[in-house]
């Protein structure tokens, strides 16, 4: 195995990863709403502007930061999911679509009035920044970090969905709304909960993003956001674990792809939304879909 | 025990229930029937807390739930075994009929009625592991009753719970209900088969087109002129 393919195996697996953790936010609140949350990528990029101030402004220690990081943008979804779609739930889907498309521009004008459209460097953690020689290449620890925490956090949300009275709440509201209710489930509650853990997923990946990429600004979160929520109909949209495989098949199709054919760079974001076309012409309920139910 | 008074529902500008009026006595079972489209469904949704109002009150106990949200009205022992039977397709028989104690947290008495349930529908035992979506009709059905009881319901609402399933099923079905009826749950069932469910209920109704039309014993129901040949399919003769 020649090293640089090592090195691009290692950078693929992270973008991967960070693919992934944004990926399940829309795939579970599809699930749960059937609504495409388009303000997920800018909640992610709020996730790290949270942590960018939480170090440079209040000058916490940075584990802290990204603690208080991950919580405040886990409320942010919620009171986004209050605010803008609750009042909507027995509305057409269209005006929910339209209503997260709204909460989605208000987030990045919001961002670039108050955090300035200028680019910032997210902090420089000495400790994410050392390198490892492995197989004579130096590969910077983060890229071990983000998978691992990607999958500690994968491990606890599966075990959640499918093994606690919560995960079957869940799995019942998004299956069937109305029987949920009759059962006695809080089905807004589960609601609130689901937004809760797909953005504090997200703000996970956000974090891990700024450290990996190290510049952040307001219209970040688009790209990504996109991207991901390709992810998530590549895996199978709903599908928690389609998610994270369309997540992986996203990040690492789009970093080898660039490193077998160097003059294609300029098309890097271009691969997601030919594999979306493929995808939607070939497989349309995506790798682990099932039939995709309209909502009634 | 339940007591709906002048209940009045629309949708949008249809009025699916025109001010009926209805009440069910503890211990006992009440049937509801009527053709399709009469507002059956839309009264136990509206006692469910699935559907809103227009006007009218419903009481529990003395108490009045109308417009309650339907986790306060399970918790208050009123349970639907919805039409259609809606079990949850990709949760396990043991995690549809766990979804039904959802709102409690008693485990040592959870477990027995378990066993009750498992002892009301043996095959569901056999079943436990499979995938709800995977069952017969008559099984789903099962475990839609056992789902319901898993609520520890006081009073237990069916809606059409012998729709599209044989005979023979349709029997058992009927002979357990009489007996969870046994067992101190109130009953109100909705029937097409209006036959099989007078003949089990204390009290019936006849709801047609959103109305009260007739209201009575189940035997006399029974031999009445007009629901024999509405609902009973014996022929009477043509008036000009
Ligand atoms: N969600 C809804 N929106 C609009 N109209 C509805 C809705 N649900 C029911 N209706 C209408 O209300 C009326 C009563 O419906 P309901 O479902 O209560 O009838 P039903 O007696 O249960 O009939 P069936 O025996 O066919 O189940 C019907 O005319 C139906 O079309
Ligand atoms: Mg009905």
């Amino acid at each position: 195995m020649s090293s640089s393919f090592l090195q691009h195996l290692v950078n693929g697996i992270s973008l991967g990863s960070l693919y992934a953790l944004v990926a399940i936010g829309y795939t579970m609140v599809y699930g749960i709403l059937r609504l495409i949350n388009f303000a997920h990528g800018d909640i992610f990029m709020m996730g790290t502007y949270f942590a960018f101030f939480g170090i440079m402004t209040f000058h916490l220690p940075w584990p802290l930061a990204f603690i208080v990081a991950i919580i405040a943008t886990a409320l942010l979804g919620m009171l986004i999911e209050r605010a803008a779609y609750k009042p909507l739930r027995d509305a057409p889907k269209n005006s929910l679509l339209i209503s997260a498309i709204g909460v989605s521009f208000l987030l990045e004008n919001l961002a670039i009035y108050v955090f300035s459209g200028k680019p910032k460097a997210f902090p420089n953690i000495p400790l994410f920044a050392d390198t490892l020689g492995v197989a004579g290449v130096k590969i910077q620890f983060i890229s071990f970090f983000i998978p691992t925490v990607t999958l500690i956090f994968l491990a606890i949300l599966l075990y959640v969905i499918n093994h606690t009275k919560l995960g079957m709440a869940m799995r019942a509201v998004s299956k069937d709304y109305e029987t949920a209710m009759v059962m006695g489930i809080d089905t807004n509650r589960i609601i609130s909960i689901t937004f809760v853990i797909g953005s504090t997923l997200a703000a996970v990946g956000a974090i891990m993003w700024g450290i990996r990429y190290t510049q952040i600004q307001p219209m970040m979160g688009v790209m990504p956001g996109l991207k991901c929520f390709v992810a998530a109909v590549v895996g199978g949209i709903g599908n928690i674990k389609g998610a994270v495989v369309g997540g992986f098949i996203l990040g690492l199709g789009e970093v080898l792809l660039i490193a077998a054919l160097p003059n294609m760079t300029g098309y890097r974001d271009a691969f997601a939304f030919i594999l979306l076309i493929l995808i939607l012409l070939f497989r349309p309920t995506g790798i682990l879909g099932e039939k995709i139910t309209e909502k009634v | 025990m339940l007591k709906i008074e002048n209940l009045t529902v629309s949708y949008g500008g249809i009025e699916a229930l025109k001010g009926i009026d209805l009440e069910v006595p503890e211990g006992s079972i009440v049937t509801l029937i009527g053709a399709n489209g009469a507002g059956k469904s839309t009264t136990l949704r509206t006692i469910m807390g699935l559907v809103k109002c227009k006007s009218g009150k419903i009481t529990y106990k003395g108490e009045d739930i109308t417009g309650a949200p339907s986790p306060s009205i399970v918790a208050k022992g009123i349970t639907l075994v919805p039409e259609g039977r809606r079990v949850f397709p990709d949760l396990t028989v043991l995690e549809n009929l766990k979804i039904g104690a959802y709102l409690r947290n008693d485990h040592a008495q959870i477990k027995k009625d378990l066993e009750w349930v498992y002892e009301l529908f043996p095959r569901l035992k056999e079943r436990s592991w499979q995938l709800a979506g995977t069952l017969s009709g008559g099984e789903q059905q099962m475990l839609a009753v056992g789902r319901a009881l898993m609520s520890r319901p006081k009073i237990m609402m069916m809606d059409e719970p012998s729709l599209g399933l044989a005979p023979l099923i349709v029997k058992s079905i009927f002979s357990i209900i009489q007996e969870i009826n046994k067992n101190g749950v109130t009953i109100l069932l909705i029937e097409q088969n209006a036959n099989m469910a007078l003949r089990i209920a204390d009290w019936g109704y006849v709801l047609e087109t959103g109305k009260i039309v007739l209201a009575g014993k189940g035997q006399d129901l029974l031999q009445n002129e007009d629901v024999k040949s509405a609902y009973l399919g014996k022929k009477k003769e043509k008036k000009d």
